[in-house]
């Protein structure tokens, strides 16, 4: 941000981070009360665990549900909360959290790596295991390199021109990105454990014209030495399935061993961390910071259970607090969706 | 009750029972074995509970299925005796079954 520029601020009742199950289930509660929300998820698709990590996968106990994929879940929840029209900000991470407000009206500023900010009466931690990032490869010395010479994504593919860049994996994610920057590149090298690829045939397919017409390498094996200086790489080492090493000069490395969950900045948001796990209290599930609530995977309580089902729960006392905030004038009154028709206008089936 | 040694990548050996019907990544988490972090629990969609089976044991533990092979991608330093181990059932035939854990899961 250079000075003088103006930030366009996002204001929103509520802001939630993560769009995992739980996430997802806050906007209906929240919309219940008339509490609109705004969700940022690092992925660049809704769901969290479920969608990420086991989409085919059957759950067998969502109450009522006597059998859903994971997949299946996440879709169900998308009709149920579209009612309440949620802004969804995909692939950004919630880098700040700032208070602004007073512990009886609170108010945040909050701020996602993409560089969107906005101001919320309420903050629903919905982050479970932590955000998705990539899995970094057990080299000696590769975080020397990261930034340089070393990527776990591409954000501008222009400054990969002209580089001979090694590609390691064996999935989508490597097969597009050896398509996507051969172009561009000096020289692509892909390398992969075994002669077998889980990415889809027609990338596989180009791949290996290229690699029969010279036009790029492919090797059998894994990298286990990166050489180079100062953080800038100018080679890596190639082990072979028979144990050979080969090596191979280059100017970028981009390893593709898939996600893993790591916490990230919420570490740093005063919360009191314990264990990893952001600390709730069981009745309204706020954290020690007033207006900052933590629900799904990522609270604990004395009895946290880590399904599904609870996380729901947890949304559902969260929004009853969330309200007070938002409208501290109104009284809350307890109502059924079955038979509430003010509930049923906001869902629309009135 | 079968006997399973877990080798940590320092060498410190660990020898605890596992149940016949459970697998060797729940057998190794019950156990608080250090070196499997099985963050999915089972579903074959981590690669953290990854494995090197006692070459003596290879034969009788099988090859991996379709889906393990493909998650072996996510895993690090995989070798010929790689496995992920939620996928490899306890059985009374794996009695005394050894494998090694690698320097690192995810
Ligand atoms: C294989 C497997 C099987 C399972 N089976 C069951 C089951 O049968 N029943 C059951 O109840 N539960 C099951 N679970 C657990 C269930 O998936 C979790 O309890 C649930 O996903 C938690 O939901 P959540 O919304 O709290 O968090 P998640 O689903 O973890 O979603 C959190 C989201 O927040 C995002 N995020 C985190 N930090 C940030 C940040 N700073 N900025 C932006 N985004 C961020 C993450 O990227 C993620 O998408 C299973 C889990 C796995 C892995
Ligand atoms: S526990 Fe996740 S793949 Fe085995």
């Amino acid at each position: 941000m250079t000075q003088g520029q103006i930030e366009e601020v996002i204001h929103t009742d509520a802001l939630i981070v993560g769009a995992g199950p739980v996430g997802l289930f806050a906007v209906f509660e929240l919309g219940l009360l008339d509490i609109r929300a705004h969700l940022v998820d690092i992925l660049p698709k809704i769901g969290g665990q479920c969608s990420e990590l086991y989409p085919e996968k059957p759950i067998y106990d969502i109450p009522g549900f006597p059998l859903i994929t994971g997949q299946g879940l996440v879709d169900n929840l998308m009709k149920q909360i579209e009612p309440f029209h949620p802004q969804f900000h995909l692939g950004e991470m919630v880098v700040e959290l700032e208070t602004l407000g007073t512990p009886d009206a609170p108010l945040f500023r909050v701020r996602t790596d993409a560089g969107k900010v906005f101001e919320a009466k309420a903050v629903l931690i919905a982050a479970g295991g932590g955000s998705f990032q990539p899995k970094k490869p057990p080299i000696a010395g590769i975080d020397t390199y990261e930034g340089a010479s070393v990527f776990y994504a591409v954000r501008k593919m222009e400054a990969m021109r002209g580089k001979r860049i090694m590609i390691v994996g064996g999935g989508d994610s490597a097969l597009d990105w050896t398509l996507n920057l051969k172009p561009l590149a000096e020289r692509i090298t892909l390398v992969h454990r075994r002669d077998a690829f889980r990415a889809a045939p027609h990338s596989v397919n180009a791949m290996r014209e290229w690699v029969a017409d010279k036009q790029m390498d492919l090797l059998i094996g894994q990298v286990t030495e990166l050489k180079g200086e100062n953080g800038i790489l100018s080679a890596a080492v190639v082990k072979g399935e028979d144990g050979s090493l080969h090596e191979v000069a280059c100017d970028a490395l981009m390893p593709f061993f898939g996600l893993t969950m790591k916490l990230g900045p919420i570490a740093d948001w005063g919360l009191g961390l314990h264990e990893n796990l952001v600390p709730a209290d069981t009745a309204k599930f706020e954290t020690n910071v007033p207006g900052i609530f933590a629900i799904g995977d990522i609270n604990t309580y004395p009895g946290k259970l880590k399904l599904i089902l609870s996380g729901f729960h947890e949304a559902a006392l969260a929004a009853q607090k969330v309200h007070r905030y938002v409208y501290p004038d109104k009284k809350l009154s307890f109502q059924y969706t079955t038979s509430s028709t003010s509930l049923q206008k906001k869902l629309g089936v009135s | 009750m079968v006997q399973i040694t877990y080798t940590d990548a320092k060498g410190t050996a660990r020898t605890v029972n596992g149940e016949v019907g459970s697998t060797v990544m729940e057998t190794a988490i019950k156990n608080s074995i250090p070196g499997i972090d099985a963050e999915c629990g089972g579903a074959c969609s981590c690669a953290t509970c990854h494995v090197y089976v006692d070459e003596a044991f290879l034969p009788l533990v099988g090859a991996p299925e379709q889906a393990e092979e493909d998650m072996l991608d996510f895993a690090f330093d995989v070798r010929k005796n790689s496995r992920l181990s939620c996928q490899i059932k306890v059985t009374e035939a794996l009695e005394g079954l050894r494998v090694t854990t690698p320097t690192k899961q995810g």
